[in-house]
């Protein structure tokens, strides 16, 4: 296992090395002028020039592109053109605010997706099947920044439950960062209060990234629990006298959800893309908001940036799916 | 009586429609998308305020809420808010066929050469569809989008160029099945070209599931664009665009809640529409999907 | 009283071209210590039957037409779900064909034994002396030595695909007789393995009967399985039963056209070349069966009075057949 785990992580670098081949195409090969954006409209063409020559844009792309490959084997991810700080530095700052949402918003559709896909599964072709595949096209169907803004024009602006936006309030101290999970850091920092801060700020913009994911894993983990009960196992245990719940919710489940733990890992890079309408929307300080302004303002470096570590999130959480997989069905040997 | 005569094929059809208007939801999808595409062909010319469309403003009647006269009230520079969402649909429905489209062309000229050709040239373009994978669509079409500018045309190779890889999968792998069928080989024998191959053996087999990951891919593909507007990267106004609409009466929230929630509507009906759609017509064509 | 009683059994089953007639009058006794033999070739109806004695036939869309299966004197087709449910397990236990596909591959052997002995408790207390977790760990154990599995009580930790063919269906005869069932239900328990293991697991069952005190039907297609294993047999031939008795009586003396045509197409060292016959004909559509005897399209002795269903008739050798073999009774 040991052995596959590594032989998984080596294949990173090639994918790796293909993400920044095909950001610096997009970014150095497509028109567009990020000098005269960031050195704003009143700069004099010397100006320009002098920013072009801070940032090595004066260079052609295949210099710049080496550069920037040997500071990446150097752990230097470039500097924005704009705030003129670190990449790295930056994604070191927002990246826990959005893993922290994307884990609750996935956590919450694995939690809700699962029991509600066997109990379609359960009862189908009857009336709570029907229901719920109707809402699950509802669900995926839904805009995440429509939705927002409905949860935030309901629980936020008439009910005045939840808060707008943000993560924390910035009056309020933060409890110390041990994980850069603000409720995590707050329970174990023993803060009760702030924990219940910062799961109220979590609450809206994690449901209206769940929706989505929680259909898909519902009519997944529906599908797998059909097909489950139609082994030969399942009426073996039945024959047998085992209690129809202990059939379902023990046996079948674990069955259907092995299978369903595959979409979970492709769903997770949706997701992290998808924070980019939330976070804009919720104002939550995460790379999806800061890959946001950063591509309007065609400062390239912290884009690269962001799709690196979305990147390597990805295939560092689809690996750790593979070995949950083979923890939950003993028979798939890691070869 | 049913006629002898009749070709398997046409009595599958027969059933298949059959089952199709048997369910509800199907209808409900195939009745939303015939009213979102006809309101996109003449939505301009039904727009009670087609003055509204092309940028006019009438300030005298900022922020009207729902009335007889303005169904979905006005907006900030008094604009009626249906003439905008009727004439959106236009862009929304555009954009999205467009997309789907070269998504579709692409996704198959792709897949065909690496079916046929094989070897370096199947492996590079695989790897890059994969990369596809890893980068969320949507950062890349706002990387592109910002990169070429605002303008409907732009948005829509932005976002189609994250949207060939699934169609070049399909079809890859049906090229790869059907070269090694003998009647395949038997055709290619006597002379016919790749082309001929991909036309008559490859693509009849693969219809069904593209047409069904086009109906669903639409709905994909509008959200796309409205996420797009909705970020501030594509269509710039006045051309109204949903996600635009949504985007800048978001700051008028809660007061004026009328401005962002018809416009957001208008977005979840059109998408809803396509994936009941494409969901009923993946249970006719593609009963293997099916549970 | 016979533990199970199955009278005039009769079960349509629908499907996409029509509802098909798929048991057309069974009847059938079984005995404790009695070993039946239910043989027929493939969709003559027999696994149907055995379902059918444990109520696990789904309705729809299957629907049963007459008939009563009475097991200890109670019909279970009266019976609410609940009340069959209780019986399964504790007092009818099933085997099934493939042990490759009937023990889940998620969960340790011991977890599914464990689990099927305490629903067994809950039920019949006798089944585990002290009751908890602990005794059915005990109990699983004993019972897979019982099977002939070495080192029982490390082996519960492994998962079914450590085991071989034969030994998974000897954890499953384990899991059938873990609740100490009456009547056994065996369905072709053996044709998923290699001959030389079905010999084995044919003596384990056996072996099973008197220490259980219990009936077993028998289901498989293998006339060899019955000589080998079965104390009575009964025939099936297209939803019906076409003869039945002890199987020295039918084995040696058919009486039947359509036995004896089974018989006849069992090849034996002494068979010359081009003497094995096969049977002509196939079997008839089961939607709109022709009325009267099924086998008649195929037979050699058919006549005018085969339009009319034969009863089965006989005292301890039975057999329908209006034209049936009496010369050597």
């Amino acid at each position: 296992m040991l052995r596959f785990v590594l032989r998984r992580l080596m294949l990173l670098v090639p994918v790796m090395f293909g993400l920044t081949v095909m950001m610096f195409i997009i970014a150095r090969l497509l028109p567009g002028d990020p000098v005269g954006l960031a050195a704003g409209p009143n700069a004099t063409q010397a100006e320009i020039a002098a920013y072009a020559r801070d940032f090595g844009l004066d260079q052609p792309v295949w210099v710049q592109y080496g550069r920037y490959l040997w500071g990446l084997l150097h752990g230097d991810l470039g500097v924005s053109i704009f705030s003129r700080r670190p990449v790295l530095a930056d994604l070191i700052a927002y990246l826990p605010a959005t893993m922290e949402l994307v884990f609750a918003a996935m956590a919450l559709a694995v939690g809700l997706g699962i029991p509600a896909g066997l109990a379609a599964a359960v009862w189908r072709n009857r009336w709570p099947d029907y229901a719920s595949r109707v809402a699950a096209l509802a669900a995926i169907s839904m805009p995440r920044f429509f939705l927002g803004l409905l949860l935030q024009l309901t629980f936020a602006m008439w009910l005045f439950w939840l808060p707008l936006g943000g993560r924390f309030p910035i009056i309020l101290e933060p409890p110390p960062t041990v994980t850069g999970f603000l409720t995590l850091d707050a329970l174990f920092a023993g803060d009760w209060e702030a924990f219940v801060t910062a799961c109220r700020h979590l609450a809206l913009p994690a449901i209206a990234m769940c929706l989505s994911p929680l259909a898909t894993i519902m009519r997944m983990m529906r599908a797998s629990t059909i097909e489950v009960l139609q082994q030969d196992y399942v009426m073996t245990a039945r024959a047998l006298g085992l209690p129809p719940r202990l059939i379902v919710f023990k046996y079948v489940a674990k069955n259907a959800v092995s299978a369903t733990l595959t979409v979970i890992g492709l769903y997770f890079g949706w997701l992290l893309g998808g924070t980019v309408l939330v976070e804009t929307v919720f104002d939550w300080p995460g790379i999806g908001l800061y890959a946001t302004s950063a591509i309007v303002s065609q400062d390239f470096m912290p884009v690269i940036g962001v799709a690196l570590v979305i990147g390597l999130m990805f295939m560092l959480v689809n690996l750790l799916v593979d070995v949950l997989y083979g923890v939950i069905n003993p028979k798939v040997r890691y070869t | 009586m049913t006629d002898i005569t009749e070709s398997a094929r046409s009595y599958a059809m027969r059933r298949g429609w059959f089952r199709f208007r048997q369910s509800g939801l199907s209808m409900l999808g195939a009745a939303l998308v015939l009213a979102v595409l006809v309101i996109a062909v003449i939505g301009p010319w039904i727009a009670p305020f087609p003055e509204h469309i092309a940028g006019g403003v009438d300030t005298a009647n900022r922020f009207r809420s729902p009335s007889m006269a303005h169904p979905f009230g006005t907006n900030e520079l008094g604009q009626d808010v249906l003439s905008l969402v009727l004439a959106g649909t236009r862009v929304s429905v555009l954009a999205g066929l467009g997309v789907v489209l070269i998504g579709t062309i692409g996704g198959t000229l792709v897949g065909a050469v690496a079916g046929f050709v094989g070897g370096w040239a199947d492996e590079m373009l695989m790897r890059l569809a994969d990369l596809k994978l890893v980068v969320p669509g949507l950062i890349l079409a706002m990387a592109v989008a910002a990169a070429l500018g605002p303008g409907l045309m732009n948005m829509v190779i932005a976002i189609a160029l994250s949207w060939w890889p699934g169609y070049a999968r399909l079809v890859r792998g049906e090229v790869i099945a059907r070269k090694e069928e003998v009647y395949v080989t038997a055709a290619r024998a006597m002379g016919a070209t790749p082309a001929r191959v991909l036309f008559r053996h490859v693509l009849p087999n693969i219809v069904s599931p593209i047409v069904v990951k086009m109906s669903l891919d639409m709905g994909f593909a509008i959200l796309t664009v409205a996420s797009l507007g909705f970020i501030g990267i594509g269509v710039r106004p006045p051309t109204p665009e949903w996600g635009t609409l949504l985007s800048v009466s978001r700051s008028y929230m809660p007061d004026f809640w009328w401005t962002a929630v018809f416009p957001g509507l208008a977005m979840f009906t059109a998408i809803f529409g396509f994936n009941l759609l494409g969901d009923g017509l993946r249970d006719v064509l593609d009963p293997k999907a099916r549970r | 009283m016979a533990l199970l009683d199955i009278r005039d059994l009769h079960l349509a089953m629908r499907s996409f071209d029509g509802e098909a007639h798929v048991l057309n009058g069974i009847s059938l006794s079984v005995e404790r210590r009695q070993v039946w033999g239910l043989v027929g070739e493939t969709g003559c109806g027999k696994s149907l039957t055995g379902l059918s004695v444990s109520r696990l036939v789904p309705t729809p869309p299957g629907r049963y037409m007459r008939g009563e299966i009475r097991f200890d004197g109670r019909d279970l087709l009266a019976m609410p779900e609940r009340q069959v449910a209780a019986l399964r397990g504790t007092r009818i236990g099933m085997i099934f064909q493939d042990p490759t596909t009937n023990l889940n591959p998620a969960f340790r052997i011991g977890t599914q034994l464990v689990d099927v002995a305490l629903a067994a408790a809950r039920r019949k207390p006798g089944v585990l002396a002290g009751g908890g977790r602990r005794a059915a760990e005990r109990l699983a154990v004993q019972m897979l030595e019982k099977v002939g599995i070495a080192n029982a009580a490390e082996r519960l930790q492994d998962y079914p695909h450590q085991f071989s063919g034969g030994m998974r269906q000897r954890v499953l005869i384990a899991m059938a007789l873990v609740g100490q069932p009456d009547l056994l239900i065996a369905d072709e328990p053996t044709t998923a393995l290699d001959v030389s293991v079905q010999a084995q697991i044919l003596r384990l069952i056996r072996s099973m009967v008197d220490e259980f005190d219990m009936g077993v039907l028998m289901i498989t297609h293998n006339l060899g399985v019955v000589a080998q294993s079965c104390t009575h047999v009964a025939v099936m031939y297209a939803g019906n039963i076409v003869e039945s008795g002890p199987v020295r009586d039918v084995l040696m003396h058919p009486r039947h056209p359509y036995t004896q045509a089974l018989l006849a197409a069992i090849p034996t060292r002494g068979t010359a070349r081009g003497a094995l016959r096969g049977l002509a004909g196939a079997v008839p559509n089961l939607i709109a069966p022709p009325p009267g005897c099924r086998f008649a399209a195929r037979c050699g002795r058919v006549s005018a009075a085969c339009t009319v269903l034969p009863p089965l008739t006989g005292a301890l050798h039975r057999t329908a057949c209006h034209h049936a073999d009496h010369a050597d009774a």
